[in-house]
């Protein structure tokens, strides 16, 4: 096979006008694999770091353990899920969510923990009730680095889901398979060039709101 | 009214910080807390809006309990500056001053104009009020800090070195911007300093404590520097005691001697007499209304001639009857005379005060 | 459970510990693979990452590499090596190095930036030259960083290793592939437990290295920055 490639367009046209609606429904998936887990991971994340911050004798051992889980290459966590749930999307959701709670549940720690402590203080002296400065003090100021996380997770995840192809699930990791088993370069072509993409739209995409969400840092200097 | 009863605090390990203190903070006055480090000051100050609750004892404010509201209700009542200001990054001058404000639930309108009438009470320009925290100079945001505690309008202000943040021209400007302030509003003020002087100077009555949280004196300025209780308080005060006391009484409190005194138009050698007579070897010039023009050396009154025909030196400094012995003192210091010369408030002139005065003063 | 007792099953079958494909040829294989992308990522990178650091040139581009990094799946670059240069152990050695290199480069240039410029200032006034500087202050500071960024690495290059046995490599990916193939769910499980296995023997050992090399001085804050920077080893 060696130096077959060579020979092959990296890119057909012709294929890609005819697969659009694969192409498509593959892109919507991977988009949909990639928002599930991250919503679900800052969903458990969030109370996850408020507990740790509350006792902060916890924060050690939930790094150790999602740092654990972070360790585990992802298709082996993919196929250990076999047992439980098949080879279903739920195979490839919990992993992904698993994978994010390290990142997620580090920033939101170290995010609010990095408001200044006389902030915090002269909200007491206020007299904010503690969930009112949660919410109106300590949170925006933890903005920038819990979506710092949030981007890290999300263009994480997105490559990560590439994988689940394996197991059959994959978003555009099925055009990785496909290019593959058919040594048929435009599909990997396709599946990379939009998974790349898509990363990086995410990521400025999570840029531009928290610029938007963090008026008072952009007129910074 | 501010009343400690009893009130203790011990920190877990039993590090005694507050220890069985009464007092009282009289309504309308500023009550400074003076001490080391580890006196148990600023644990005193926070217990009054229940930052830290004491072990034991019991504290009110105008007669009511601090535990008979929910914590963050008392604090709303309460206004509280410190040294790091803690101003909310993310929130506009404007806002931060409109924070207090709109947690007790103002309308928009009511706030607008409370957050205005503040900037022109701590002068803040108005540009500045749509700026973020960031934007500001160091005393700005000190004056900030001032107006957000302000805000509610609080009867009870707590100030936990207030203006430690700031380089000391500053400082000494927003203190005396304070005093003015304070003036017109009466508020009753807890007070927070390790600085001796800045007790002194902003303090109604000042509460010197020692490590452990012990109250070693009570009392106003003038009262401690006249009389330490004890040799903590003595040393507390420091080897200037004396020239901080100065700084407390007004020159209208000594009385002023006539002093050698010519005119323009005196002959020289009438002058060399007024001289002689008092024992100086200057005299001092007056105009026709009684303005003081300088003074001349006793040598120079002689031969023909008036007044007139010599230049008088001038005084550096004249004395005003509401300026403090400490500002004579420096003014005999700096002068050849060895005397301050006192003026009245349309600068005539009143007199001279002496070091024979003064000392007589502080006995 | 009946997958729970295929997998002690296959475990305890000796057929399963011998020959090409048994379990001490697999960890060979995936230990050899990973152990030369990562030696061979290091020399890249780390020499890279000290440069940029110490001349503060092309900064930016070493903060985005691993940025960059990120945002390519490491499963398509691996078949991407087999499409463009085909079966072996070149092209596979080629993506996973390519993968283990900016996490390197990114932490070795944060490391010796985050050097205290009056530190950097206070040695170059007693006459470091530029060399001893860096040999003798910011390599020893960075350390924390840099053995964080070897082992994100590291790590990452135990996992990307599993998905190159897609292409038809060894290693323990081996069982995953071929069981998911003839659809032998011990097999798979087996695999998954023990490539599960070699990257957290990975993390642990390393760490174990890092406290020895990390000097005594700089110990309390290796945690925190290792967590800090260990960011991308599940992209694999």
């Amino acid at each position: 096979m060696t130096g077959q490639i060579l020979a092959v367009e990296i890119l057909n046209w012709d294929w890609v006008g005819r697969n659009l609606d694969t192409v498509g429904g593959r892109l919507v998936e991977h988009i949909v694999l990639t928002l599930v887990p991250v919503a679900l991971g800052f969903l458990f994340a969030f109370p996850l770091a408020l507990a740790a911050i509350r006792w902060p004798r916890l924060y050690a051992p939930l790094l150790g353990f999602t740092g654990f889980l972070f360790t585990i290459p992802s298709l082996a966590l993919f196929v250990l899920m076999i047992p439980f749930t098949g080879l279903s999307v739920t195979t490839a959701i919990v992993p992904l969510t698993l994978y994010t709670l390290l990142i997620l549940v580090r920033n939101t720690v170290e995010g609010l923990n990095a408001v200044p402590r006389d902030v915090r203080e002269a909200a007491e002296a206020m007299g904010y009730t503690p969930l009112r400065q949660l919410f109106r003090v300590e949170l925006p100021l933890a903005l920038p680095v819990i979506i710092a996380g949030l981007r890290i997770a999300t263009v994480t995840t997105i490559g990560l889901v590439t994988i689940t192809a394996v197991i059959g699930q994959g978003g555009l990791g099925f055009f990785f398979i496909t290019g593959f088993t058919r040594s048929f370069p435009t599909a990997l072509t396709v599946g990379l060039t939009l998974s790349v993409a898509l990363a990086v739209i995410a990521d400025l995409g999570l840029l531009g709101v928290q610029r938007v969400m963090t008026p008072w840092q952009r007129e910074a200097a | 009214m501010i009343t400690f009863d009893g009130v203790t605090k011990r920190f877990p390990g039993g590090m005694t910080a507050v220890d069985d203190l009464d007092l009282e903070v009289p309504e309308g006055q500023v009550v400074v807390f003076v001490g080391p480090s580890g006196c148990g000051k600023t644990t005193t100050l926070r217990m009054v809006n229940r930052m830290i609750e004491p072990t034991d004892g019991r504290i009110s404010i105008a007669g009511d309990d601090i535990m008979a509201v929910s914590a963050p209700a008392l604090r709303r009542g309460i206004g509280y500056v410190i040294q790091q200001i803690g101003l909310f990054p993310h929130r506009t001058i404007g806002e931060n001053i409109a924070t207090v404000p709109q947690l007790l639930g103002w309308d928009g309108q009511r706030t607008t104009d409370r957050v205005q009438e503040l900037a022109d009470v701590v002068g803040l320009p108005d540009d500045v009020l749509d700026r973020y925290p960031h934007q500001l100079s160091g005393g700005q945001r000190q004056r900030v800090g001032v107006a957000r505690a302000l805000a509610v309008d609080p009867p009870v202000m707590l100030m936990d070195e207030p203006f430690g943040a700031v380089d000391p021209i500053v400082r000494s400007r927003l203190q005396d911007e304070f005093l003015r302030l304070q003036d017109d509003v009466r508020k009753t003020i807890l007070f927070v300093t390790h600085d001796i002087d800045e007790a002194i100077k902003m303090g109604d009555r000042i509460a010197i404590f020692s490590e452990g949280g012990v109250l070693e004196q009570y009392d106003t300025p003038e009262n401690i520097l006249a009389e330490p209780a004890n040799d903590f308080v003595s040393d507390f005060l420091g080897s200037e005691r004396g020239l901080k006391r100065l700084a407390l009484i007004p020159a209208s409190n000594v009385e002023a001697e006539a002093g050698p005194v010519v005119s323009r138009d005196d002959r020289l050698d009438s002058a060399a007499e007024t001289a002689r007579r008092y024992g100086t070897d200057w005299v001092v010039v007056l105009d026709t209304d009684g303005g003081v023009v300088g003074w001349i050396a006793a040598d120079q009154l002689a031969g023909d001639g008036t007044v007139a025909d010599l230049s008088p030196r001038p005084f550096r400094v004249l004395v005003r009857a509401d300026d403090s012995l400490r500002a004579a003192l420096n003014a005999m210091v700096i002068s050849h005379t060895g005397v301050a010369v006192r003026v009245s408030d349309d600068s005539r002139y009143e007199g001279v005060l002496t070091r024979a005065a003064l000392t007589g003063e502080l006995k | 459970m009946e997958v729970l007792a295929g997998v002690v099953e296959w475990f305890a079958d000796p057929a399963n510990w011998s020959g090409t494909d048994g379990v001490p040829n697999r960890v060979f294989q995936h230990v050899w693979y990973s152990v030369v992308a990562t030696v061979l990522a290091l020399i890249i990178a780390l020499p890279l990452g000290l440069t940029v650091g110490h001349t503060g040139r092309g900064g930016a581009l070493a903060i985005n590499l691993s940025n960059i990094g990120r945002s390519v799946p490491s499963f398509g670059i691996i078949i991407l090596a087999f499409l463009l240069a085909g079966f072996g152990f070149t092209p596979a050695l080629v993506a996973l190095t390519a993968l283990a290199i900016p996490p390197i480069v990114t932490n070795s240039y944060v490391g010796v930036r985050a050097v205290d410029p009056e530190v950097r200032d206070s040695a170059e006034g007693m006459g470091l030259t530029g060399w001893q500087v860096l040999r003798d202050v910011e390599v020893p500071v960075a350390m924390p960083l840099i053995m964080a960024g070897v082992r994100t690495s590291a790590v990452q290059v135990v996992s990307t290793a599993t998905l190159a046995a897609f292409v038809g490599l060894g290693g323990l990916g081996r069982y995953i592939f071929d069981g998911l193939q003839t659809q032998n769910l011990p097999e798979v499980i087996a695999g998954a437990i023990l490539v599960a296995g070699l990257a957290v023997l990975t993390e642990l050992g390393l760490s174990r290295v890092q406290k020895t090399v990390v000097p005594k001085g700089l110990q309390a804050s290796h945690q925190q920055t290792a967590v800090h920077a260990q960011v991308q080893s599940a992209s694999g």
